[in-house]
């Protein structure tokens, strides 16, 4: 906007604004009433869903999905999507919305057409629109896939049908066991603080990453309980990781 | 009494003199605490001209949506202060079972808990919509471009609130879901290290990665976010809120060589 477009601007607003209503009580009116039902629809939602607890924090568990809360699954779904193309993966995780928040913070820098009328701004259009339709999309999935740590490997080839199957059920262990917020496995997972997992069946025999397991060096937690209380889980877990050659 | 005179032929007693009601005394002793009070904040004047100040012909429940947000705040607040009085940050067991405590054995404690929960999600959509509306009006244009950049630290402020909250009860799933999401931020480039390990606390995820996310959840975030609100409103206030765009001003001649002069 030229100065000439900011001295017509401020103008017009002064007539529509004086042509207008004192904020109280109009604005306020119906600001109270908006109050009112914000906070209804906040108590039904307490009283019929409650605050309910999962289980207390279990840092060996093998069973638990991570689950943010519904308003980051679009950054969750991102990560996943992400997945596979690993080299853009900090891109996507943190840089994406960066660039998007960026571009948000900016706007009105860059926007300075004195055009308010929605329609009229055709772009903004469709960059809202397109805006929400991703982030409702990202979302919609992200609520509707697995984990963001699941782990799907190419199965090695010249497995047998039950190493097969291990391989199987050893991605799926090592998924729920939260392994990748410490480890890489292929193109799955932090890279740190722990080393790369993609190949260590080459580097320990399966023995060493079973006391690896039980009695790690930390930060790495102990998974000695998984060892106790399933020992068959604990044993595909080792024989899946000395499959990643 | 020499001045009243003598008794037997007094005038009937003056208006001023007649014993106030109960109602009298409480609005005038108010009054008095008010008046004392302005003459020495001199708030009235911001007040009324918060108050009194005028909103363009055609505003609409779409406005509404601003304050809205902020109750959903004022909710969390209130809300969060009642959850603060029993929460522990302790990892060793001390936070998950304060939340339990507060859920199963403080009266109306699940229901405030609950209200704190669903609060932050309510709030989420609000602030989100209420984003919508200034963007589609093209209400972030000159001269509110502080108004949009201030509302966009409180975007991300608010949702830093959800992160650092979802770790406080400490189960399983806020356990899983913080570490992956501390890792997200661990691989943003250039600051995601520091950034790693100030949310953690150090380079491993423990005890005092706990009191940090409370710290930040309850003390520096809210602080903040309060302060902003405040600009944000003021500068609400102070430029005006801006008329829907389709609406067009009916050029009154007179208004049109006012300005002109
Ligand atoms: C909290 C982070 C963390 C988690 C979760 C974690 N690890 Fe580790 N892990 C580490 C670190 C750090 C090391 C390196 C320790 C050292 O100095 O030897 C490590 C080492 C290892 C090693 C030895 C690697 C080598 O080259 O010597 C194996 C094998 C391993 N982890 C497997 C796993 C598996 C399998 C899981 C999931 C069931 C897992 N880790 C979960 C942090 C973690
Ligand atoms: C804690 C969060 C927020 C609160 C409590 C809040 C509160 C308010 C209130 C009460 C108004 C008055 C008009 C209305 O209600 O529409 C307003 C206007 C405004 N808000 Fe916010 N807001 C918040 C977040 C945001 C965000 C995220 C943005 C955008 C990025 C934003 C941008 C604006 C702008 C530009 C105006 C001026 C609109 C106009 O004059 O028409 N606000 N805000």
């Amino acid at each position: 906007m030229n100065q000439a477009e900011k001295e017509q601007y401020l103008r017009e607003y002064a007539l529509l604004k004086n042509e207008g209503k004192p904020f109280f009580p109009y604005a306020v009116a119906k600001d109270a009433l908006m109050a009112v039902i914000v906070m209804i629809v906040i108590m039904l939602l307490s009283l019929f869903y409650g605050a309910e607890l999962g289980p207390a924090v279990n840092p060996t568990t093998t069973t638990y999905v991570p689950r943010p809360d519904w308003y980051f699954y679009f950054l969750f779904e991102l990560l996943r999507v992400m997945r596979n193309a690993p080299k853009l993966t900090d891109m996507a995780t943190l840089g994406v919305p960066t660039l998007c928040m960026l571009g948000l913070f900016l706007l009105p820098l860059y926007d300075r057409s004195p055009e308010r009328l929605i329609t009229r701004r055709p772009v903004a259009l469709a960059a809202g629109l397109a805006t929400i339709t991703c982030m409702a999309y990202l979302t919609y999935t992200g609520a509707n896939t697995g984990s963001p740590n699941q782990v799907v490997l190419p199965v090695p080839p010249g497995l047998t049908q039950s190493q097969r199957s291990t391989f199987l059920a050893g991605e799926i262990i090592v998924g729920e066991s939260g392994c990748e917020g410490c480890h890489q496995i292929g193109s799955y997972g932090n890279n740190g603080p722990g080393p790369k997992l993609t190949h260590i069946g080459t580097i320990l025999r399966p023995g060493a990453i079973a006391s690896t397991l039980k009695d790690p060096i930390a930060p790495m937690p102990s998974f000695a309980s998984l060892a106790q209380h399933s020992p068959k889980e604990f044993k595909q877990l080792v024989e899946f990781l000395s499959m990643l050659q | 009494m020499a001045l009243t005179g003598s008794r037997g032929s007094a005038p009937p007693p003056s208006r001023e003199a007649e014993p106030m009601t109960k109602t009298e005394l409480a609005t005038e002793a108010s009054l008095t605490v008010v008046d004392w009070i302005d003459e020495r904040a001199q708030l009235s004047q911001g007040l009324r001209w918060m108050m009194f100040r005028k909103v363009p012909k055609g505003i609409n429940w779409a406005y509404t949506l601003g304050s809205a947000t902020m109750i959903a705040f004022l909710n969390q607040a209130v809300t969060g202060v009642f959850l603060a009085m029993y929460y522990r940050p302790s990892v060793t067991g001390g936070a998950y079972a304060s939340i339990r405590y507060i859920n199963d054995d403080v009266p109306l404690g699940q229901f405030v808990h609950g209200m704190h929960k669903w609060g932050a999600s309510v709030m989420i959509v609000l602030i989100f919509l209420h984003m919508g509306r200034v963007f589609f009006f093209g209400a972030y244009k000159y001269p509110r471009e502080l108004t949009w950049i201030i509302g966009v630290v409180l975007l991300i402020l608010t949702l830093v609130m959800g992160f650092t909250g979802y770790l406080l009860p400490f189960d399983q799933r806020s356990y899983w879901a913080t570490i992956v999401g501390v890792n997200i931020n661990n691989t943003a480039p250039f600051i995601g290290p520091y950034l790693g390990d100030f949310l953690r606390a150090g380079p491993e995820f423990g005890a005092t990665t706990l009191s940090r996310f409370y710290a930040i959840h309850m003390m520096l975030v809210p602080g903040l976010m309060a302060a902003l609100i405040g600009l944000h409103l003021y500068l609400v206030a102070k430029l005006g809120i801006s008329a829907p765009p389709w609406l067009k001003a009916q050029e009154p001649e007179v208004a049109i060589e006012k300005v002109e002069v």
